[in-house]
Formats: structure tokens, sequence, C-alpha cells
């Protein structure tokens, strides 16, 4: 068994209005020195029966096609054994 | 003029699409489950608002792969019109059919409420009837209305003329103000490059009658028509 752990993340210059507002509510908080929140997305994907250099390409494009939007997402992913 | 709208699970807003075509244009519709492969020789393809598959992982995102898609790509591709209204804009986005994407309104807000849309080309088969920089009062009901798109995909839309509607204030200024969601440089609808294909979150359709308070969004329909009847595609 295969497990990818997905992240997808708004690419930099897009704004995040739901990372300002926790950022907001830590500061209110009294968490100091927070700079910047982003906010995005994680996601674990389960393959059974694929080896692992298939795996990590399989899901690469399950990214690119559907996972992340290109426009406006950036994503990476680690993928675990067992 | 023949139009198919196109439903998907959690469309909402596709009979009243389909009753402006039907008893206000006195046009032929109809209605198009999502999961068919073809499609007959519509001359004007609709996609309604909604949450078409729930709106799940992005607005659009899972629609975009729905089997009426191809088609639709092939309709847009031979130059046949194509209409996305709020989740069908987000729809064609994903698609690739109109550049940009919508992303969650800076408010954070759900908003529905009428809205001033600036017609800022009226060089399309949507909007020839309008006059170029007319206000419209149309209404918008959407949570993910902001869009967005890359500095030069934005410069190639201004120097292109594809930037068809912006949000402005009921005279016609376009302002931080006037914008409801953050939409970039206040944008409320482009087209593509073909200019055939069209989206716009505010919704033309719940201002096509007196008796809804507007008749402004009418003028979208009335523009699809006379392109229709110079190109000889009226029926009835």
């Amino acid at each position: 068994m295969i497990r990818a752990k997905v992240y997808v993340t708004l690419k930099g210059g897009v704004l995040d209005p739901q990372g300002e507002t926790v950022k907001g509510a830590l500061e209110m908080l009294g968490f100091g020195g927070v700079t910047d929140v982003r906010i995005g997305k994680f996601m674990v994907i389960t393959l059974n029966g694929v080896s692992r250099e298939e795996a990590t390409s399989r899901v690469d494009q399950m990214c690119k096609k559907l996972l992340a939007n290109p426009v406006i997402e950036d994503y990476r992913f680690e993928v675990e054994e067992g | 003029m023949r139009f198919g709208i196109v439903v998907f699970p959690g469309s909402n807003c596709e009979l009243d699409c389909h009753w402006v075509v039907q008893n206000v244009l006195g046009q032929q519709a109809d209605l198009i489950w999502h999961k068919e492969n073809t499609l007959k020789d519509y001359d004007c393809l609709i996609l309604p608002g909604g949450f078409a598959h729930g709106d799940y992982l992005r607005t659009g995102a899972i629609a975009r792969f729905s089997p009426i898609m191809a088609a639709i790509e092939d309709h847009a591709r031979r130059g046949g019109l194509v209409l996305g209204i709020c989740n069908g804009f987000q729809v064609l986005c994903e698609a690739g059919l109109l550049p940009g994407a919508l992303l969650r309104n800076t408010s954070l807000n759900f908003i529905c409420r009428p809205v001033h849309v600036r017609v800022d080309s009226t060089a399309t088969p949507f909007s020839a009837a309008c006059t170029q920089g007319q206000v419209l009062c149309v209404p918008i009901n959407h949570n993910e209305g902001r869009y967005y798109c890359d500095a030069e995909t934005l410069a190639h839309l201004r120097d292109n003329d594809q930037v068809i509607f912006r949000y402005v204030s009921p005279e016609g200024k376009a302002s931080d103000a006037a914008n409801p969601n953050g939409s970039l440089d206040n944008i409320a609808g482009v087209c593509n490059e073909q200019r055939n294909v069209l989206g716009l979150m505010p919704h033309p359709e719940r201002a096509a009658e007196e008796l809804l308070g507007s008749t402004n969004g009418l003028l979208l329909f009335e523009s699809i028509l006379s392109y229709g009847r110079a190109a000889s595609l009226t029926r009835g």
C-alpha cells in the first residue's frame, strides 16, 4: 500500500483572505511574530498494487489534471510505503 | 435559434435560463444532462449557475470533466456560442475555455444582491445589443466570484478587448467601493480570443423581466438573438 500526502497551496501572489483573517485572530490571541498565514488543502491518497515510482508518476498527473489549478495554485506531495 | 442548457448535478439556475429563452425570447431551449456524450445542432449553449458537483475541491473542478464537456469544447472550437453564468463561468475557466480563475470573495461572505456592471466591449455576440459603456443593473449570487489571472494574461485580455463587463458604481465608475468581491481590475465577465465563449458572474437571466426589477440582463439574450438572426439561425 502506498500513501501520498498532497499539499495544495495558493500561489504567492494570490490574496488569501482566510489566511489574513486567521492571522488577525492569532494576533488577537496574543501570538507575536506571525508575519503571514496561508491556508491550503491537504489530501491523503491511498494506492494499491502500484510501485513507488508508478505511484509518484500517477499522483503527479492527478495534481496536474485535477487536484490543483495551475492558474492559482501550487502543489507538492510526499509518497510513503507501508 | 436553438439553445441548449447544460444541467450538472447541483446546477440550480437552469430553469430560470430555460424560462427566459423560451418564454421571454421565444426561442427553442432544451435542458441537457451532463452525462450526455453528444450534442444536437445547438446554436448557443448555456452553462447555468449553481453548485455543480457540490463545487467540491474547487468550483467547477469536477464539472469540467463531466462527459458533456468534450462536446461543449468541440462546439466552442467550431465557433458555436457558449455562455457561462456564475457557476457556468467557473466551469469554463476550469476547462480552459476561458482564461483565469474565480476565487473566494475577499469579504469571505456569500453575496446576493443587485450590482452595477459596465459594458466595456460590445464586440461580442453576447453584448452587441448594449451600448459601449452602458451600465447594467444585474444581480450577483456567489461565494467565489473574485476573478484572478496573472499579470501577463491580464495585459493580454486588455489588449484584445476581452474584458466585457466590469463592476462599477451606478454612475459607471470602476472603483474598489464598486467591486463586490475583490475581482482583479473589477472584472465581472470575460470572453475568449475568438469571442464566441463568454463567462460572467452576474445573472442576466434574473434581470430579464420587469417583474424581477430589471430588464437589463435581457440585453445579453437579445444580443445573442440578433447574432443568430444575422446568421439566419432563428427558428419560429
